[in-house]
């Protein structure tokens, strides 16, 4: 099967010595067009990966920074067939286009139907973090069949046993859940975050398959510092943040775009 | 204890509904509580723990009460109460509420959280974390904190600190969102003791078993009394728990009928319902595969019932399945229905039941006409009504919109 943009794009980051950015944005946030703007300021300021969010009403995994996003995504009236159209122009800056999304709307949606319209929109995979391998049969089949990277998450809890499942199940990269708890800043890189790399890394020794970490990043130094042990860095409340502070969308913007430069030099010094 | 019952899989399966659609962070907080309940089930000082505190703390057996007044108004089929509304804190829920507590203890956590809407599981939750020295928060959406302060100020009593949910509807599917979030948090110290059957696996199959005594203690009691197994056996459903208690013990037992009547609201084609399984289509919701009010893009949609504790867009995965065999028939009743038979029990039998019982007695009601005057119907009285007194009062106006007579 031929590499997925994500593939290229991490193996891009991994030869230039660094890790990936990869930027969070719920699609529809502040609404559809903005949320276009704002991921062009993302890839702009250089992430060179960004998950689309699927707004959902029960994000059970988000603090209260997603939630307010997403609340007010799906309060302008976005609809998965908006995220398709957002996944698109996301691709169409160059950036490797992810969807993250919990299951009940993929389900909803039609599984294979999902699959199908987001690799037509140039999507390169989905993360899905409230789906474990065990309950994704249907999943792994649609996957394969368009052609899409499956991210699943590892938490600092999760036992040897689950990290090979799950690292095995995963392509693209899978995702390091820094710390238990839900998305959000914090002030310091958890500790449990450079012991579930290092345990991770030693269940996909064999594969390569990339380590992305998220949860509670949201400074260049700590980028910085976890670039310095995984192959990308997922940031995501920190640009819902700038985004809700901003009095007008052209001053999130510019926000925006400078936090991601700022980041974009972090995962650059590690 | 649970031989003759149809168990899940070992992934929690019921047909193809429920399994676990949770965070990895939680998988292992989940398989932990899978294997202590496992080990719990068959060890004898467990149960005799378990059962003294049911015996001597919680009041079992509940009583079975024939209503031969309420009765002569259903087709004069025998109506026989489970009288799960006597139990210490009022309700059912006490069963699993002191189960869950002791695994707790046993899993060697300090710390409890839960979910409630109405507070029926609030309040039996700060029970048993008083009673067995546990910290306890509970999670209630705001709307609800000040529908019922009395309940708040009860918790508070018991030692359990109340935090209002004020994101998303406010209400109880985003209490359960906000307990989830403090569980994956804190869930090296903290069991999140759930109130209903429903959610990831195991708590479906838990829940189900720890109120397992509620049809087992009934189908005795019915036998005794009748001679014969009932006709048909009777329980409101919201998530589902105390009707997977009564139905449990008597799903081998082909001859009888099982009813679950869901909270319709003003209709259950009304969009202002509750009621999952007869307005719900099949989908992922708080953890498993199941009956869900939602929209074509999969958003879960309000739910709406009188009943706060019937009050949630979707139901346990158990019921899903029994549903989906025809095991089991599941009707909805609306808020008036429901209303009607609450203020015919109280007149009828001196009983005040809960609003959600309430449910189920309006749906005997309709079997009773159904299944005609030689008919023995079962009704689970899952709860007590002390905790809708201010709702019935202004419903049926006997009180202004400012409670005042």
């Amino acid at each position: 099967m031929a590499a997925t943009t994500l593939q290229t794009k991490l193996a891009e980051a991994r030869e230039a010595d660094r890790a990936a950015l990869v930027g969070y944005l719920p699609a529809g946030f502040p609404d559809v067009e903005s949320s276009i703007r704002v991921i062009q300021a993302m890839v702009e300021g250089g992430c060179d990966v960004i998950e689309v969010g699927l707004p959902y009403s029960d994000p059970m995994m988000d603090g209260p920074t997603i939630q307010r996003a997403a609340d007010q995504a799906l309060a302008s009236g976005t609809t998965t067939d908006d995220v398709f159209r957002v996944v698109e122009a996301t691709a169409a800056t160059g950036a490797a286009a992810l969807v993250m999304s919990y299951w009940n709307p993929i389900e909803r949606f039609g599984v294979e139907r999902f699959a199908t319209e987001l690799a037509k929109a140039g999507g390169a995979g989905v993360i899905t973090p409230d789906l474990i391998p065990e309950e994704a049969d249907e999943w792994f089949a649609a996957s394969d069949q368009a052609g899409l990277d499956r991210i699943f998450l590892v938490a600092p809890s999760s036992t040897d046993r689950r990290l090979e499942l799950t690292t095995r199940a995963s392509s693209g990269f899978v995702y390091a859940a820094s710390l238990m708890g839900v998305t959000g800043t914090r002030t310091q890189v958890a500790d449990t975050a450079a012991t579930l790399v290092r345990r991770t890394r030693e269940v996909t020794a064999e594969s390569g398959l990339p380590i992305c970490v998220g949860l509670g990043i949201s400074t260049a130094s700590q980028a910085a510092e976890v670039a310095a042990y995984a192959d990308g860095v997922i940031v995501g409340a920190g640009f819902c943040q700038r985004i809700l502070d901003a009095p007008d969308l052209e001053t999130g913007l510019i926000a925006v775009r400078s936090f991601a430069e700022e980041l974009a030099g972090g995962v650059r010094s590690r | 204890m649970s031989h003759a019952q149809p168990v899940p899989d070992d992934r929690g399966h019921y047909g193809r509904f429920g399994g676990r659609f949770a965070p990895e962070a939680l998988i292992a907080a989940l398989d932990e509580v899978e294997a202590e309940w496992a080990k719990a089930k068959d060890d004898p000082a467990f149960h005799a723990e378990f059962d003294e505190l049911l015996k001597s703390y919680a009041g079992r057996p509940s009583l079975l009460t024939e209503a031969r007044n309420f009765s002569q108004h259903a087709g004069g089929a025998r109506i026989l109460l489970k009288r799960e509304d006597l139990n210490h804190t009022g309700s059912h829920k006490i069963n699993n509420v002191l189960g869950q507590a002791l695994l707790t203890k046993r899993m060697g956590k300090t710390r409890v959280i839960a979910e409630t809407g109405a507070g029926q599981h609030g309040v039996a939750t700060a029970t048993a974390c008083a009673l067995m020295g546990l910290d306890c928060r509970i999670y209630m959406g705001e709307e609800d904190t000040k529908r019922q302060a009395l309940n708040v100020a009860r918790m508070e009593l018991l030692g359990a600190e109340v935090v209002p949910v004020t994101i998303g509807s406010r209400t109880l599917k985003d209490a359960i969102n906000e307990t989830f979030r403090d569980w994956v948090a804190n869930v090296d110290h903290t069991h999140y003791l759930f109130g209903t059957a429903a959610g990831p696996h195991p708590f479906p199959k838990l829940v189900r078993d720890l109120h397992f005594t509620v049809g087992a203690e009934a189908r005795e009691q019915v036998l005794e009394l009748t001679g014969k197994l009932p006709d048909a056996v009777a329980a409101c459903v919201g998530g589902g728990s105390n009707a997977i208690a009564i139905f449990a013990a008597f799903i081998p037992d082909e001859s009888v009928a099982l009813y679950g009547f869901e909270a319709g609201g003003e209709g259950a084609d009304t969009g202002r319902t509750a009621a999952s399984i007869t307005a719900g289509s099949h989908g992922v919701f708080h953890g498993a595969r199941t009956f869900v009010l939602q929209d074509e893009y999969g958003q879960t949609l309000p739910s709406h019932s009188i009943s706060a504790g019937l009050d949630y867009p979707a139901v346990g995965p158990e019921h899903a399945h029994l549903a989906d065999t025809g095991r089991a028939s599941y009707e909805a009743v609306t808020d008036a229905e429901a209303m009607e038979a609450f203020r015919l029990l109280c007149r009828t039998e001196g009983i005040i039941p809960a609003i959600e019982s309430a449910h189920a007695l309006a749906g005997a009601l309709k079997l009773g006409l159904r299944l005609g005057p030689d008919a023995v119907i079962l009704v689970n009285l899952s709860g007590r009504g002390d905790k809708d007194v201010n709702t019935a009062a202004a419903y049926f106006g006997l009180v202004d919109s400012e409670g005042q007579a």
